[in-house]
């Protein structure tokens, strides 16, 4: 790759390679995804099919043992600018009881690669991520004492604090209260209408269905598909349906652009 | 005498003086790291640098005798500060392997402290009673040129402490998201290890080495009982800190009992008494925040996944 660190014309995720082991099982295997600036990619693929550790690589949270990351132009490390990625996890970290207010939690997110400090006006900026997920009301509260919706949007608000221009979004509808998946929605939306990057992982395509530019499908720690989003396999229950879709189709690279089928649920 | 005189004769005893000041400075600066070790669940980190420390104490002693200083304990002090850091280095590394096995090192690991202290200590000359001044504490010993050492150290463990909190907080509060964010997160671990080792070696002389965990934890277990945000457990634990060390060393000056566990009883008092009135704050923290959950209780649209990676 070419350009400048930071350039506008790298993709915003560029993985190649990648191969993860994680307690003696290959997670990963030659895992090769690019997202554009400006798309919305699904990652799709059944339970165990290396989707959240194919994101933790993408971050850096869990050791590639081969293969090459670069995010927004920069390879993974000190030069990326954290400060233009957002990631939600699929939910907090069970804490040892120490009260953590959801203004602090999301304070936490604007200190970021060699920036160990916040800066002056982080307050200010984390109450308005807060207002954006609907809950400024909650501000002062112990994240320890709010429901797992409540917990989940203050997550999306540690994200959106930095202003992120990749926000990578972790199974953001499974388990979760509809006034939050809406939030979600909302969140992609806006993101995306801005010429944000998203790449979110997902069971299925749901709410988010008309957002999604390309879909990414795993199945056992591989790539089996890259094209178009899939129709969901409910709707579509004859296998020699013709996929068709309204917008133009983007380049499809690797094989598998036939129109693979997504299961929703058994 | 009247108690405003016996105070007076108590603060004007230079011997007390420094004890007080010690107490103050470990008071403040335990609980500050112990924040930390309590949200990461590393509560017991403080008693296994602890352990390791003894080493430190008996290999300083043994280091002082060689070259002839004198008081032969002089080294005693740096002696456990490379102990302590040392061991909270391998604590921390060992924990960052999370390894099933990891938890048998670290038991061998404190062992062997304890018995390579008695053991050094020997060598050097000197007897078990040289050590338990060590292990229990014997802040009215407490030399001017120990002060320093204390002071140096607790002032850098606050400053430290207080300065990168934000991203020591994101790293104890969100291990994962903290690495998917770029920050230096094995580099920050190490930090709260070293400044673990340093508390230890620092509140040594006020509590003893067998105790100075308590000093570290019990105070944050108090205040995270109380307090509704990470920044006030911080300077509640921080404050009860100051408060039972002072108390504690005070009574010491009137009764003939130990000052580190008189300290730390202390505290265990103060923790049972917030336990037990512990709903009456929650019971008004509930008045003034909005408690009940805006979302209409409606069932969810699909069949959701049960949620795995």
């Amino acid at each position: 790759m070419t350009g400048t660190p930071t350039g506008a014309g790298t993709p915003a995720v560029l993985a190649t390679g990648i191969d993860v082991t994680l307690g003696g099982h290959q997670i990963l295997q030659g895992v090769d995804l690019r997202v554009e600036r400006g798309e919305v990619v699904a990652l799709l693929g059944a339970n165990g099919s290396g989707k959240s550790t194919l994101v933790r690589a993408l971050l850096g949270i869990a050791p590639r043992t081969a293969g090459e990351v670069h995010l927004l132009g920069s390879r993974l490390g000190n030069g990326v600018p954290w400060d233009r990625v957002g990631y939600v996890p699929q939910r907090l970290p069970v804490g040892a009881g120490v009260p953590a207010t959801a203004v602090e939690v999301v304070v936490s997110g604007l200190v970021h690669g060699r920036t160990l400090r916040p800066p002056r006006d982080a307050r200010r900026r984390a109450l308005a991520a807060l207002e954006q997920v609907g809950m400024a009301a909650h501000a002062k509260r112990s994240v320890l004492q709010m429901s797992g919706g409540q917990q989940q949007r203050v997550l999306i608000a540690r994200a959106l604090v930095r202003e992120p221009d990749l926000l990578v979004l972790d199974e953001p509808t499974s388990g979760i209260d509809l006034p939050t998946q809406e939030t979600f929605v909302a969140t992609v939306r806006a993101l995306h209408e801005r010429g944000g990057t998203v790449l979110v992982i997902l069971h299925e395509l749901g709410s988010f269905a008309d957002l999604i530019d390309r879909a990414v499908a795993l199945r056992h720690g591989r790539v089996v598909y890259d094209g178009p989003p899939p129709s969901a396999r409910g709707e579509h229950a004859d296998h020699a349906h013709d996929h068709t879709h309204p917008h133009a189709d983007p380049a499809q690279p690797g094989a598998g652009s036939t129109g693979l089928s997504m299961e929703v649920l058994p | 005498m009247t108690w405003f005189e016996t105070l007076q004769a108590m603060l004007s005893s230079p011997l007390m003086q420094r004890a007080l000041l010690a107490a103050v400075l470990v008071g403040a600066a335990a609980p500050v790291v112990g924040t930390f070790l309590v949200q990461r669940r590393l509560a017991l980190m403080g008693d296994g640098i602890g352990h390791v420390a003894l080493t430190g104490v008996a290999l300083g002693w043994l280091v002082g005798t060689w070259a002839g200083l004198v008081p032969s304990d002089t080294l005693a002090v740096p002696g456990a500060v490379v102990a302590s850091v040392v061991g909270a280095t391998a604590i921390e590394w060992v924990r960052a392997r999370g390894r099933t096995s990891g938890d048998l090192a670290l038991a061998i690991m404190f062992y062997g402290g304890i018995a390579g202290g008695v053991l050094l200590i020997k060598l050097a000359g000197g007897t078990n009673a040289n050590l338990v001044s060590y292990l229990f504490g014997s802040i009215s010993t407490v030399s001017t040129a120990d002060l320093w050492w204390i002071a140096g150290l607790a002032v850098g463990v606050l400053l430290v402490g207080l300065g990168l909190r934000h991203a020591l907080f994101a790293v104890s509060h969100d291990e994962e998201f903290a690495r998917g964010s770029g920050l230096p997160v094995t580099a920050l671990n190490m930090v709260v290890a070293t400044m673990s080792a340093l508390t230890v070696t620092v509140a040594m002389r006020v509590v003893g080495l067998l105790l100075v965990s308590a000093l570290m934890i019990v105070p944050v277990a108090v205040a995270q009982l109380i307090a509704g945000s990470f920044a006030r457990t911080m300077a509640l634990a921080s404050a009860i800190g100051v408060a039972v060390s002072v108390v504690g060393l005070s009574i010491t000056y009137w009764e003939d009992v130990p000052p580190g566990a008189t300290i730390v009883l202390l505290a265990i008092a103060l923790y049972a008494m917030a336990a037990v009135t512990r709903p009456l704050f929650a019971g008004r923290r509930r008045g003034d925040a909005p408690h009940h959950d805006p979302h209409p209780e409606l069932p969810d649209d699909v069949q959701l996944p049960v949620a795995r990676g």
